[in-house]
């Protein structure tokens, strides 16, 4: 009986049919779903942090209004990967205290500070633009209900990204102190964002089961290349350049050669230890505990609203 | 007290003309705010003129494990295809 149904969910993972919540599937398929899309909504909640730094400083109402905008997609994103991990079985409430105890991650890139109103226009060019990339071929993920959250955030992102690189644009044609602004900020933020993709291939432990389970469709270093390919013209059209003396075209391959981020930094940060690890985490827990006496009174409130109808 | 808000699946209607298609689900503590949680997180833009919110324990589903004996009674009656009429090809509008 037990591999009747692993051969059905078999043939229906080769067949690039999906998964659906009730199907039976391998518990390794289910908890590294609910890891991997745990760590991806928990990005998202963390990931407004960053931005939301700087909306009551944002240059001009405009600039105020997109910016609160996209801090209020991070949120949603977050909300519509918990709700795929529920389906799962995880729970909600244990999920944000894995969290804000540190016993799930999310996203490193995120532990970097933003110093400068121009690193809201490089997160949304480089670092919503690494997520893209990462995140289209996740529309075809093997589990259905994480498939369709990311055909959502993607559509959603492409306004991020858009966002951010026209606010560069602007920068960019501006004063030769606000031009510097830009390229200092795509210097700091351009190798973690090649990190986002993960370790290198030859390191990354998960990508084998996740591909045969096709819950991952490409590899970190192919999503990589892929990245950087996308991003020299971008680069180049906007009039900055990236912090890499060994970043050039490869007219044989048809791509661009790069040099590799320094992954003992990314391994440090992982564990903890980078500029923000600390606060991020902090804040996160500070907004949830300030905010109980909000649900206790909600729920409170819908109580006393069933008696009465109950009453009545 | 538990703080933890019930669970609400929530269902979209395009627009006008669109049967409501479930988009995902939510926690709320009632249904007003579960339908108003549900305007801000699947209808940022304009995704919706329709939401149905529904308590997710409140819905039965048919069970996977029995769902080719479940829907077996369709599988045989091919007769309830229009293919299944072989017509001359030079009879109009068949």
């Amino acid at each position: 009986m037990a591999d009747d149904l692993e051969l059905r969910f078999e043939r229906t993972v080769q067949s690039e049919s999906r998964i659906e919540p009730r199907d039976w599937m391998p518990d390794g398929y289910r908890k590294t779903l609910i890891r991997q899309i745990a760590q991806h909504a928990h990005s998202e909640i963390i990931g407004m942090q960053p931005e939301g730094n700087w909306i009551s400083r944002a240059p001009s109402l405009r600039r105020k209004a997109i910016l609160l905008a996209k801090v209020q997609d991070e949120a949603g994103h977050g909300l519509y990967l918990y709700s795929a991990t529920e389906t799962l079985g995880a729970d909600r409430e244990d999920l944000t205290t894995k969290l804000i105890e540190g016993r799930q991650k999310y996203s490193s890139i995120f532990n970097y500070p933003t110093l400068t109103f121009a690193d809201v226009g490089v997160i949304g060019w480089l670092v919503d633009g690494a997520a893209i990339c990462n995140q289209v071929p996740l529309c075809r993920t093997s589990y259905g209900p994480y498939a369709r959250a990311m055909i959502r955030i993607c559509k959603e992102e492409s306004f991020h990204q858009r966002q951010g690189y026209e606010l560069l644009m602007t920068m960019m044609r501006g004063t030769q102190q606000q031009k510097d602004m830009v390229q200092d900020s795509v210097n700091r933020w351009w190798w973690p964002a090649l990190m986002m993709f993960g370790p290198p291939d030859a390191e990354s432990t998960n990508t084998e089961q996740s591909m045969a389970w096709r819950i991952k469709r490409d590899t970190n270093d192919e999503l990589r290349q892929k990245f950087v390919n996308m991003s020299m013209p971008q680069a180049e059209a906007l009039g900055v350049t990236f912090p890499d003396p060994d970043i050039k075209w490869n007219e044989e391959c048809g791509e661009y050669d790069f040099g590799q981020p320094d992954w003992d930094e990314f391994w440090q940060v992982v564990k903890g230890g980078g500029v923000c690890n600390e606060q991020r985490i902090a804040h996160r827990r500070k907004a949830h505990e300030d905010g109980a006496w909000v649900r206790e009174a909600a729920a409170a409130h819908a109580a006393k609203h069933e008696r009465k109808e109950g009453a009545a | 007290m538990s703080t933890s808000w019930p669970l609400w699946e929530v269902f979209v209607r395009g627009k006008r003309g669109l049967n409501h298609v479930h988009v995902g689900s939510l926690h709320a503590p009632d249904a007003e705010m579960a339908l108003r949680n549900a305007r801000d997180v699947y209808t940022r833009r304009n995704e919706g003129v329709s939401i149905w919110v529904v308590p997710a324990t409140e819905i039965t589903a048919s069970s996977p494990d029995e769902k080719d004996p479940f829907f077996a009674p369709a599988g045989d009656k091919v007769y309830r295809h229009p293919t299944f009429y072989a017509i001359p090809e030079d009879v109009p509008h068949l």
